[in-house]
């Protein structure tokens, strides 16, 4: 009896208030989508860097016959100066900054370019000698970039030490800018959600004060008469929070998993699985905002 | 089962308080009539005992609990123990008379069966047995008051509090009206009535406490009431006429 009251005196709330509903449902979905994609860029990031860290960190270019660096004058890399920078890299003194290294020969590293720019025409008329090879060095510590690179730039046979985080740190950034504005964006249009939700249950309260009044006249308890209006944000909240998720996933879906991972082969993208976890987060960040809405309005507006 | 201590209410510190220095007490079972001119404290000792205010000195008791100390929690379990009708009747407009009633059983969670067979009953008491279906705005005054009526006894409190309920009806109406509230008095609700009726007062020859400027002036049983401003205020008004 009290359940099914509380929840008829909510619907016909809604639906007395129904424009209003809309606004909070629509305010909510759109800052939640803002937070999601900023989740999803997040999570993008995080799973590109875990990619790409663990393969690349510092290249070590060895001269190719092709080579123009001032370096390479000397022509291509000699088997006496390849072993000679492996036997650095083996070095006592190198081993408290090498984690571990590979050799990528000019062979290897044609397949790997093949194999990467399958869907370029130009990948087939690309030979293995006009690639460098190199020695693929993973660091204890990727911020000691620079004592390794002083350690072997000088050698004979190096043409160029790289730092291949530094390419993906850039774009790094700029995702995190892009997450950093989508955040300001949902945080802004959450405040707007907080105020809407509150100036909702004002409305609905100031439509119903007759109701109140004489619950209050009759001793209803606290509950029975603020949860009505409660109700009535939070099922607006959480309609926007399902919608905002069904539009995370479809980012991550269709724009993610399905396009951009298919225009970006060699890219390791986040599957529309992993933006489900974001889901449990929009509805948590609803019910915060359906809350703190409340609290603000219950207790001016619907005094017991 | 109501008790003033030396109460005294302020609204707002520029001009006198509503309640001045009232101390009475009202026992379980009585039928007391609060008289006075508007603006004497009437509606503020009813909402005083209904916790809508808070007095600024003074105690108010209400079944032996000092209702200022009570927590925002457990007043509502006061207002269950107070019935209370107004002067404007207060029924909503888009229920008819049985939800209106029923309204204030459900929001105290109270079982359909219970609503059912109460609400007949009570109906039956405030003489709108055959009246259930109808809609406020098709019922007249008196038979609106007493829909309210029913809704404040319906779940039977201990006290009913009436803040001029005759206030909107023509004399015969309220007649009516006096009847239904001496029946629920006879089942042995404790009824105080605010009224500046002095006919209906001095007809019933009930206890009469009587406020003037927040102030208690008179406290007698089977009393009357002579309001003097006002038997004053028409005595000048006649004279001019006479003059006239």
């Amino acid at each position: 009896m009290r359940f099914a009251f509380i929840v008829s005196e909510t619907l016909s709330g809604i639906r007395r208030n129904l424009s209003m509903v809309i606004s909070v449902v629509l305010v909510t979905f759109i800052s939640l989508t803002f937070v999601g994609s900023a989740g999803l860029l997040q999570m993008q990031i995080n799973q590109m860097k875990g990619y790409w860290y663990d393969r690349v960190e510092v290249a070590i270019f060895l001269c190719n016959d092709t080579s123009t660096a001032a370096s390479c004058a000397g022509g291509a890399v000699t088997d006496s100066q390849r072993e000679a920078i492996e036997a650095q890299l083996e070095s006592q003194q190198a081993s408290a900054y090498v984690e571990s290294y590979e050799h990528e020969s000019q062979d290897q590293a044609l397949e790997l370019f093949q194999d990467q720019y399958a869907n370029l025409d130009m990948a087939e008329s690309v030979t293995a000698d006009q690639l460098p090879e190199s020695f693929r060095v993973s660091l204890v510590n990727a911020e000691q970039y620079e004592v390794v690179n002083e350690m072997f730039s000088g050698m004979p046979g190096v043409e160029v030490v790289s730092d291949q985080r530094e390419l993906l740190e850039s774009l790094f950034s700029l995702m995190n800018i892009a997450s950093v504005i989508a955040i300001a964006l949902a945080v802004i249009m959450l405040i707007t959600a907080i105020l809407l939700i509150a100036t909702t249950i004002r409305l609905s309260a100031f439509s119903r004060r007759r109701e109140t009044g004489i619950m209050r006249l009759v001793g209803a308890s606290k509950t029975m008469i603020q949860l009505p209006f409660l109700a009535e944000g939070v099922v607006a909240a959480m309609l926007g929070a399902a919608m905002a998720s069904i539009a995370t996933w479809a980012i991550a879906k269709f724009f993610i998993a399905d396009w951009l991972a298919s225009e970006y082969p060699q890219t390791g993208f986040i599957s529309s699985t992993e933006a489900l976890w974001l889901i449990p987060l929009l509805f948590v960040i609803a019910l915060i905002l359906a809350a703190a809405s409340s609290m603000l309005t219950l207790r001016r507006y619907l005094k017991v | 089962m109501i008790r003033f201590e030396d109460v005294t209410k302020v609204y707002d510190t520029t001009s006198r308080p509503a309640l001045d220095g009232v101390t009475t007490e009202i026992e379980r079972g009585e039928f007391v009539f609060l008289v006075g001119p508007s603006g004497s404290g009437k509606s503020t000792f009813i909402r005083l005992v209904q916790r809508e205010e808070k007095a600024s000195s003074g105690t108010v008791y209400v079944s032996g609990r000092d209702v200022a100390r009570l927590s925002s929690w457990r007043v509502p379990h006061l207002r269950r123990d107070l019935g209370v009708v107004f002067q404007d009747f207060r029924l909503l407009p888009n229920k008819n008379v049985f939800a209106n009633v029923a309204f204030a059983m459900q929001v105290l969670g109270k079982r359909r069966g219970l609503i059912n067979q109460a609400i007949p009953e009570v109906l039956k008491t405030v003489g709108l047995e055959d009246k259930a279906h109808r809609f406020p705005h098709e019922l007249s005054g008196g038979e609106q008051q007493r829909v309210a009526i029913a809704r404040a006894v319906v779940n039977s409190p201990a006290i009913l509090l009436a803040d001029e309920p005759t206030g909107n009806l023509d004399p015969e109406t309220s007649w009516g009206i006096m009847e239904v509230l001496d029946k629920i008095h006879q089942n042995g609700t404790t009824v105080v009535m605010a009224t500046h009726d002095h006919e209906i007062v001095n007809t019933m020859r009930r206890r009469v406490v009587e406020l003037h400027e927040g102030q208690v002036m008179r406290d007698e049983a089977e009393a009357g009431y002579q309001p003097a401003d006002a038997t004053a205020q028409l005595q000048s008004r006649l004279r001019k006429t006479e003059v006239n």
